[in-house]
C-alpha cells in the first residue's frame, strides 16, 4: 500500500528535528509532525548549556566522552548557535577535595581539555565569583541556543525535501493488528503555516516507519497504542537574570545538587536546576520555592545575584528513562543515555520505535545512531553526514564576519543581527525597505522579524524563537505590539491580535515568577501600557456588546469643522 | 540649616504638580522636589477619571454617575465625587486651550496606537479631530520607520470596534528621517523648527513635505490622523500648517514611551508651577526623615520635621510643615518590592500585601492582578494608615500612585486620581500649615 511518508517522526525538538535532518539529508522521504511550536517541549525549556561533558566526568563517563565529541562537532556545524564561553567548576571552602580530584582526573580519562585555576585566578576570569572560590577547573563548556539550533535543523530538513508540520498534535495512532502505520493528526489551524483564527483540520498521516521522538510525552503516544513506555519526566526550574553575571559556565564542583549551575546566554545568565520526579509533563507545580532556592544557592558562587534583577523562570520537563527494574528512587542517580526502544523487538508491534532519555548536547549522535536503525528497517543503504555538514546559517562564518558591511544599522545592532542569522544574514538583512528596530532590548531588526514571519506564519512565540524577540528586559511589554504590527496586512486584523493576546500572555506566564524588584515594576509597566494607553484589556473590538459611540463625547468644534472634503482649499 | 517651607511635596508626576499647584494656589510656600524624570514621558498625555467600574462594566458614557458606587478604600472613594469635579476643573483652568472634554461629563472616546479606542475625561487639543465618537471618516498614516503605529491595521482595528465611520490606513516614508532607528523627538523637531529636507523636487519644509506625501493618499477625508510625533515646543502650528496643506483637520494618535504628549504635559505642568513661584528640584531623592520628637504626645503619632534630600552626594534637610508623598506607584517607584514584601521605601508607610508573593498575581494577564492595587491605603483626609488604621504621621498626605486599593490601568482611572487625590492632598496642606 503506499504510504504519504516513509518515515514519519513524531516531536519537533532537537531529537526529532536532527533525526528529520539526518534521513532527509540521506534522501529519505520525511515528515515530522509537533504538537505546538517546534522546541515546545523540552529543548526550549534547557539552561542553554553545551556540555563539554564535565559535569559527567565522574559518575558517567560514556556520557561525558560523547558529550565531548559532539561539543567539538557542533562548534563547527553550528558555530551560528553556539558561543564558546569556556566553563569553570568552581570550589568553594567546603565542598569535597577527593571530589574535585576525581573530576579533573576524570576530565582527563575522557578527553576533556581541563586545567585547574587557583581562586584567584578564577575570580581574574570572572570577577564576581565568591572571595573564598578555593579553585576551579577550566573546561570548554560553551553556550548554545537551543531556538536557533533546533530550528535550523528543521529548516534544513525542510531544504532536503521534509514536510514539517508544527501545532499539529498526535491524537490516534494509527495500528493494523500488531502494527503501527501513521497517526491522525489534529491540526490546530490546518495543515501548513499556523495561521491564528483558522479552523483546524484533522488528518491521517501514513508511514513506512514511525519514530516517537516525543520525550517527556513518549508514554503518552505509546499509550495510544496500549505500548507501555517507562517514561520518568523530572521537572528542572531555571531562572533568567536580566544581565550576564557570568560570561564564563560557573558550575559548582560536588557531586550533585539542585542550583549548581549558571549559564550566560546572549544578553542574559540562566541559573539551574532542580531535578524532581512529575506524574504528568504537561502539568505539575512550579513553586516560588524552587526560585528562591536558585538564588540564594547560587550567590553562594556568585554573590551579586542575591541582588540583581531577574526577568522570567521557567520549568523544563527531563525525558528520563531507565530500562524497567533497574529501580532507581532518585531521579538525578538515573542515566542521562538515551535508549532506543523497537517495540517490534520489545513489544512485538512492528513499525515504530521510541526514543527515550538522552539530552541536548548529544541530539546529533542520538539522531545518527535512530536513523541508521531506521534505515536497517527500511532496507536502506545510506550514511549519515550530519556532522559534517554545516547547519543553515554556519556556512562560511568566517569570511562573513571578515567583509560583511554594517547595512547600515546602528553596530550593536547589525553585530547581533549577524549573530544570530550567521552565514544568512545577507540574505535577510539585504533590504531596500527601511529596516527599524522592532525589538529594543534584543536589538532585532524588521527584516528578522518578516523572516521569521515567513518561515512559521502568524505564530508570533515562533517568531520568538527564531529571532530573540520580546526576550529582553522588558518582556514584550515594548515590542509585542510591533511584532503583531508586522504580521499586517499579510495577515488580516483579527489574526494580528489573536497573535498578539497569545504572545503577551505567554511573556506573562514566566514573568509571574519573577515578580518583585525591578520586575514587578516592569510587570506594572507593561500592564499599564496594554491596559491603560492601548485598551487591550477591554478592548471594544472583542467585547460582546456594541459600544454606543453616540452617547460618548464627539468633541466641543463642531461648528469649526472644515465643510466637508477639502473645504479649505 | 534647613531649607524651610510650608509645603513640601516630594514627587513630581501629576499628582505632585497637581499638589503643588493647589497648594500654592491657596497661598502657600510650596516646594517641590522629585529624584528623576517623572513617568509622564510613559504616560499617553489623556486624562482618563473612569472608562470602567471595578467589576469591568464599561465603557462608561457618564464616568461622575458611577464615582458614587465606588467601594470603600478607592481613592475616589476617599476624596469624594465633588472633589473629583472641582480637580478637573482646577486642571481645566491650568491647561487652558490646550485640553477639550471639559465641555461635558460624557468621556470621549479616543483611539490610540494600538487601534483600540479608550474612554477618556480630557484630551490634549491634538487629539480632539481624532474621537472615535466624531463620524466625520478619517484616513490613518504611519511611517515605514516607525513601527510603533501601524495605520493600516489600526483602522481595521477600528472598524472592528464598530466605530462609526470609515478608517483607512497608509504607511508613508516620513521626508528627512534617514535612520531608520531614528528617536520620536526627530521627528517633531524635524516640524517643529521646521527643518529643510531633500526630496525629488528640491528642498523644501519638513511640513510641507510631509503634506506632499500624504496628499495623493486623500480620497475625500476631512480628518487625517498621525502618530503623536507632530512637533514638541510648536505643535499647534505644525497641526495648523498640516492641516491647511491639506485642507483637513490633522490630529495625533496617543502613542506609547516615551510620548511626546506626556512630555507636553509635563511642560504645561512645569510652565504652570514656575508661574506661580513653586519652587521645583528635580533629580533630587529624598532618603531620609526626621520626626518631631518635641511636640508629640505619647499617644499621638510622631509629625515628620524634616526630610533628608540628597544632592549630588550632599545630604540636605528640608523642612516643612505639611508634607506630600506623590512618588508613584510601582513603576514610579514610590512603592517598592523584594522577594519577601512590598513597601514605600521613603517613610516606610505600610502597604497592604499578600505575604506570600505568588498571591500578588492572577495567572490571565489581564485579570484582576492584585500587585496593581498595590499603595498606602488612607483615611479621608488622604493621611496614610497603619496596619491598624491609625495614621503613620499626621502631617503627610498621599497622592497619586502610591495610593491603593484601585487599579488604575483596569478603570482607566489614572489621570483622574492624580489630579483628585493631588488636588484635596495640596488644599488640606494649605489649609492646615500652622
Amino acid at each position: 500500500m503506499a504510504r504519504d511518508t516513509a518515515v514519519l517522526v513524531l516531536g519537533g525538538g532537537s531529537t526529532g528535528c536532527g533525526i528529520a535532518r539526518d534521513l532527509a539529508m540521506r534522501g529519505l522521504d520525511v515528515t515530522l509532525v509537533e504538537r505546538g511550536n517546534l522546541t515546545d517541549g523540552t529543548t526550549g525549556r534547557m539552561h542553554g548549556l553545551l556540555h563539554s561533558g564535565g559535569r559527567y566526568a565522574v559518575s558517567d563517563q560514556a556520557s561525558a566522552t560523547e558529550c565531548i565529541e559532539e561539543n567539538e562537532i557542533l562548534r563547527e556545524i553550528a558555530g551560528h548557535c553556539v558561543e564558546e564561553t569556556g566553563g569553570l567548576f568552581v570550589q568553594r571552602p567546603e565542598d569535597s577535595d577527593d571530589y574535585f580530584r576525581e573530576k579533573l582526573e576524570g576530565c582527563r580519562e575522557c578527553g576533556i581539555p581541563a586545567r585547574v585555576l587557583s581562586g584567584s585566578e578564577a575570580r581574574e576570569v570572572e570577577p564576581y565569583l565568591a572571595d573564598d572560590v578555593k579553585r576551579a577547573i577550566e573546561v570548554p563548556d560553551g553556550a548554545v541556543d537551543p531556538f536557533r539550533l533546533c530550528v535550523a535543523n528543521a529548516i534544513d530538513a525542510e531544504n532536503h525535501g521534509a514536510r514539517v508540520e508544527t501545532h499539529a498534535e498526535v491524537i490516534d495512532l494509527l495500528r493494523d493488528g500488531d502494527d503501527i502505520y501513521g497517526v491522525e493528526v489534529r491540526h490546530d489551524s490546518g495543515p501548513g503555516k499556523r495561521t491564528h483564527a483558522t479552523p483546524g483540520t484533522t488528518e491521517e498521516i501514513t508511514a513506512d516507519y514511525v519514530v516517537n521522538a516525543t520525550g517527556a510525552w513518549a508514554g503518552q503516544i505509546g499509550a495510544m497504542a496500549d505500548l507501555e513506555i517507562e517514561v520518568r519526566p523530572s521537572k528542572g526550574v531555571m531562572t533568567i537574570m536580566n544581565v550576564r553575571q557570568v560570561d564564563t559556565v560557573i558550575n559548582r564542583c560536588r557531586p550533585k545538587g539542585d542550583a549548581d549551575i549558571v549559564v550566560p546566554h546572549e544578553t542574559t545568565a540562566i541559573l539551574g536546576t532542580t531535578d524532581e520526579e512529575v506524574s504528568d509533563p504537561d502539568d505539575y507545580p512550579e513553586a516560588g520555592w524552587e526560585v528562591d532556592q536558585m538564588i540564594d544557592t547560587l550567590s553562594e558562587l556568585v554573590p551579586i545575584l542575591s541582588e540583581a534583577r531577574t526577568i522570567r523562570s521557567f520549568w523544563g520537563v527531563r525525558p528520563l528513562y531507565e530500562p524497567p527494574g533497574t529501580g532507581t528512587q532518585d531521579p538525578t542517580d538515573i542515566t542521562r543515555d538515551f535508549f532506543l526502544l523497537d517495540h517490534a523487538d520489545r513489544d512485538g508491534v512492528s513499525g515504530m520505535s521510541s526514543i527515550v532519555g538522552g539530552k541536548f548536547t548529544t541530539y546529533r549522535a542520538m539522531a545518527e545512531e535512530i536513523s541508521d536503525h531506521v534505515c536497517e528497517q527500511l532496507g536502506v543503504n545510506a550514511t549519515c553526514a550530519t556532522a559534517d555538514e554545516p547547519l543553515p546559517g554556519s556556512e562560511n562564518i568566517e569570511t562573513l564576519e571578515a567583509g560583511m558591511d554594517d547595512f547600515g544599522l546602528r553596530s550593536p545592532v547589525a553585530r547581533r543581527s549577524k549573530q544570530r542569522l550567521g552565514s544568512r544574514a545577507n540574505e535577510v538583512l539585504e533590504t531596500e525597505e527601511p529596516n527599524p528596530v522592532i525589538c529594543q532590548c534584543e536589538g532585532v531588526t524588521r527584516a528578522e522579524i518578516r523572516d521569521a514571519i515567513s518561515q512559521s506564519g502568524s505564530d508570533l512565540n515562533a517568531v520568538r524563537i527564531r529571532t530573540r524577540a520580546s526576550m529582553g528586559n522588558c518582556q514584550g511589554g515594548f515590542c509585542c505590539q510591533n511584532m503583531a504590527n508586522e504580521l499586517h496586512p499579510t495577515h488580516d486584523e483579527e489574526t494580528a491580535c489573536e497573535a498578539l493576546d497569545e504572545l503577551f500572555q505567554e511573556r506573562w506566564k514566566g514573568e509571574r515568577h519573577a515578580l518583585w524588584g525591578e520586575q514587578l515594576s516592569q510587570a506594572m509597566l507593561n500592564y499599564a501600557l496594554h491596559a491603560t494607553t492601548m485598551n487591550r484589556d477591554r478592548d471594544p473590538a472583542s467585547a460582546s456588546e456594541n459600544v454606543d459611540f453616540a452617547a460618548f463625547d464627539g468633541g466641543r468644534t463642531e461648528g469649526d469643522r472644515v465643510d466637508g472634503p477639502r473645504g479649505a482649499r | 540649616m534647613a531649607i524651610e517651607d510650608d509645603i513640601l511635596v516630594i514627587g513630581g508626576g501629576l499628582a505632585g504638580a497637581t499638589a503643588a499647584l493647589a497648594a500654592a494656589d491657596r497661598g502657600a510656600q510650596v516646594r517641590l522636589v522629585s529624584a528623576k524624570q517623572s513617568t509622564l514621558r510613559h504616560a499617553s498625555g489623556l486624562i482618563d477619571v473612569l472608562g470602567y467600574a471595578p467589576a469591568g462594566d464599561g465603557p462608561l458614557a457618564d464616568p461622575f454617575a458611577a464615582l458614587e458606587d465606588l467601594p470603600a478604600g478607592h481613592p475616589y472613594e476617599r476624596v469624594g465625587g465633588e472633589a473629583v469635579r472641582e480637580a478637573l476643573a482646577f486642571f481645566d483652568e491650568i491647561a487652558g486651550d490646550a485640553y477639550e472634554g471639559g465641555h461635558t461629563d460624557a468621556n470621549a472616546l479616543v483611539p490610540t496606537h494600538g487601534g483600540t479606542v479608550k474612554p477618556t475625561a480630557r484630551y490634549p487639543v491634538s487629539t480632539a479631530d481624532g474621537l472615535a465618537s466624531d463620524d466625520r471618516d478619517a484616513l490613518l498614516v504611519g511611517f515605514e520607520t516607525l513601527p510603533d503605529f501601524d495605520a493600516p491595521l489600526s483602522a481595521a482595528h477600528l472598524e472592528a470596534a464598530g466605530a462609526p465611520f470609515e478608517a483607512r490606513g497608509v504607511t508613508v516614508q516620513f521626508p528627512g528621517i534617514v535612520r531608520d532607528d531614528a528617536k520620536i523627538t526627530r521627528y517633531a523637531h524635524l516640524l517643529d523648527r521646521p527643518e529643510t529636507v531633500q526630496t525629488d523636487r528640491g528642498e523644501t519644509t519638513a511640513r510641507e513635505a510631509l503634506a506632499a506625501v500624504v496628499d495623493p493618499h486623500l480620497e475625500g477625508e476631512s480628518r487625517v490622523g498621525f502618530p503623536a510625533v507632530l512637533g514638541d515646543d510648536h505643535a499647534d502650528a505644525v497641526r495648523a500648517d498640516l492641516g491647511d496643506r491639506l485642507g483637513v483637520d490633522v490630529f495625533e494618535v496617543p502613542m506609547g514611551p516615551p510620548s511626546l504628549p506626556g512630555m507636553r504635559l509635563e511642560d504645561l505642568l512645569y510652565d504652570a508651577l514656575e508661574e506661580r513661584g513653586v519652587r521645583v528640584t528635580t533629580g533630587v531623592p529624598v532618603v531620609d526623615y526626621e520626626t518631631d520628637a518635641d511636640g508629640a504626645n505619647a499617644d499621638e503619632p510622631a509629625r515628620i520635621d524634616h526630610v533628608v534630600v540628597d544632592r549630588n552626594g550632599t545630604e540636605i534637610p528640608h523642612r516643612a510643615d505639611q508634607y506630600v508623598l506623590a512618588t508613584g506607584g510601582l513603576v514610579g517607584k514610590g512603592v517598592e518590592s523584594e522577594r519577601e514584601r512590598v513597601f514605600e521605601p521613603i517613610f516606610d508607610c505600610h502597604v497592604p500585601h499578600a505575604a506570600d508573593r505568588y498571591d500578588w498575581f492572577v495567572d490571565d494577564v489581564f485579570g484582576d492582578q492584585p500587585y496593581a492595587r498595590f499603595g498606602l491605603p488612607v483615611d479621608r483626609d488622604l493621611r496614610p494608615l497603619d496596619a491598624d488604621d491609625g495614621l503613620e504621621f499626621p502631617n503627610l498626605r498621599g497622592a497619586g500612585a502610591v495610593l491603593g486599593g484601585y487599579d488604575f490601568a483596569a478603570e482607566k482611572s489614572g489621570a483622574g486620581v492624580s489630579l483628585a487625590t493631588g488636588y484635596v492632598a495640596g488644599r488640606r496642606a494649605a489649609e492646615e500649615k500652622r
